[in-house]
């Protein structure tokens, strides 16, 4: 019985993507009936210049955002863990908050501000959104990593005269390496997958790619989408992979 | 461990303090203050104190849109739960090395981009979609039927995103739950659904509330799932934001609900907080 349901769940899990990817390769344009295997939904999905733009902005947005993040992530929990300060446990919670609230809260609020303050949407605002979101999920990965380290090694570098920062730099941050790499795939996952805040956030010209997905989802779903799926899927695998073999280290 | 120069203060903190603030605290201040304007004719925003937008709230359409996103969520996690428990304790009760494989495969659809996992299932409900070329083909049906745009849809696709947040936490409870307790309740002549209600449930605790938490909180703020499964009927609270902040351009309006979905999803996990289960989280 535990057996049947355990199983039904994995299939539950991974048939509709199986579906859509062997659907990928289908001839047919719009039936799901199978007509023979085809490479041309990949061949459109590669021409197709609104989607490349789109990417290429994902990956701008991605990469930038992460590397904020990873920095102001890492001074977080470097911060939380190794000082005491006023208002600490005020600052912890706050730092929780982009994690728990609906994400379209943070879209419309996000929205509002920029309008607001008169800064025009683009890259540029999701970017901050982006880094917003995600430096906190950064602290939390590197401080559960920082909490394991032994501060007996850093007090050590200090004994022997290495400043605060020496210290950090050349004892602490190489040994919380495998913590910061597992945050940074993460925070640059979150930030590729993310919709709906980069859908309220993009202008015109600033489309990044899920967004571009939900309106090809909207209007004309042709199998160039299972196309496009299936790469997405395969390249969250490879991340997952990399991510889980240097936790393993 | 505060050692290293614990006292001093901590200048480093002031970046991420400030951009915090900045980019998130003051929006979100602005979302309460724009909450209590109004409209201007043209969309923009009138700077006149009233509460109108949150009395709005309780008009039966809006009000109606509130209930049903907290009964699909609830749905979602009720759904979420039956279907995760099984799997969670065979993961909890498998051998070290599948284990590790048996939680990558969970781990694996939460990195897989969510509009891709909501199109699976729009590709494979729709008329013309697998399941129902499958059953016709078979002979089992003759016309086609529809199940997408549907709240069944809704509620499959919510249930299809958020499950591994349900199984993940309960695999962390169970897998510190001494198997002997089990043993030792079966040894006194428990029932199953007594060995299950009185001595799993209560020690498996925290990550039932964890759980829940992470698949209710996501599921009650959904806009993707609802928006490209569900019908016309089937309008959530998420729904209703975007609407009336990217359609409608009613932003004090929009506010309004945003703040309410936002307070009542931070009282949950206060509650959550309250109820000690902050342990099952890492």
């Amino acid at each position: 019985m535990l057996m049947a349901v355990g199983v039904a769940d994995l299939f539950f899990l991974y048939a509709p993507i199986a579906v859509l990817i062997v659907f990928s390769f289908n001839a047919s344009k719009l039936s799901a009936r199978w007509q023979g295997f085809s490479l041309q939904w990949y061949a459109k999905l590669f021409s197709d210049e609104a989607i490349l733009s789109s990417t290429v902005n994902s990956l701008v947005v991605a990469t930038i955002s992460t590397i904020l993040a990873t920095v102001l992530g890492v001074l977080t929990a470097w911060m939380l863990e190794r000082r005491a300060f006023r208002g600490q446990g005020a600052f912890e919670s706050l730092l929780l908050m982009p994690i728990v609230i609906p994400e379209i809260m943070m879209g419309v609020a996000m929205l509002l501000f920029f309008v607001m303050i008169g800064l025009p949407l683009s890259l540029f605002t999701i970017i901050i959104a982006h880094t917003i979101f995600n430096f906190p999920v950064v602290a939390l990965i590197v401080r559960a990593r920082l909490r394991k380290l032994d501060p007996v090694l850093e007090e050590a570098a200090h004994d022997l005269g290495a400043t605060p920062w020496l210290a950090f730099r050349h004892i602490t941050l190489p040994l919380l390496m495998p913590g910061v790499i597992g945050a940074v795939l993460m925070a640059f996952t979150l930030s590729l997958d993310d919709f709906i805040i980069s859908f309220f956030l993009a202008g015109a010209g600033s489309t990044t790619l899920p967004v571009k997905v939900y309106g090809m989802l909207k209007t004309a779903v042709t199998p160039e989408v299972n196309a496009l799926s299936a790469v997405l899927v395969v390249v969250s695998m490879v991340l997952v992979a990399v991510a889980t073999w240097i936790q393993r280290k | 461990m505060k050692t290293s120069g614990s006292g001093r203060f901590p200048w480093l903190i002031l970046p991420p303090a400030a951009s915090l603030f900045l980019f998130f605290v003051l929006p979100l201040i602005l979302v309460f203050a724009v909450s209590f304007a109004s409209r201007g004719t043209y969309g923009g925003i009138q700077w006149t104190p009233t509460l109108a937008n949150y009395v709005s709230i309780f008009d039966s359409l809006y009000l109606q849109i509130f209930w049903r996103s907290l009964w699909m969520a609830a749905l979602t996690t009720v759904v979420c739960f039956v279907f995760g428990f099984p799997l969670a304790y065979l993961i909890a009760r498998a051998p070290r090395t599948w284990q590790a494989v048996l939680l990558l495969l969970i781990i694996i659809p939460f990195w897989t981009n969510f509009l891709v996992r909501t199109y699976a299932w729009m590709f494979i409900l729709r008329t013309e979609g697998l399941l129902n070329t499958v059953l016709m083909s078979a002979g089992i049906i003759d016309q086609p039927f529809n199940l997408l745009f549907t709240d069944t849809a809704v509620i499959i696709g919510l249930v299809y995103g958020y499950l591994p947040f349900m199984v993940l936490p309960l695999f962390a409870a169970l897998e510190r739950l001494d198997p002997s307790v089990i043993e030792a309740a079966w040894d006194l002549y428990a029932g199953p659904v007594k060995v299950f209600t009185r001595v799993i449930l209560p020690l498996a605790k925290p990550g039932v509330i964890a759980g829940s938490l992470l698949v209710f909180i996501p599921s009650v703020g959904a806009y993707v799932t609802p928006d490209l499964l569900g019908g016309a009927k089937s309008m959530m609270i998420g729904n209703l934001i975007q609407q009336q902040y990217l359609v409608v351009r009613d932003w004090p309006f929009g506010s309004a609900l945003s703040f309410v979905l936002m307070v009542a999803v931070l009282l949950a996990v206060r509650y959550y907080l309250k109820s000690g289960g902050s342990k099952s989280f890492g």
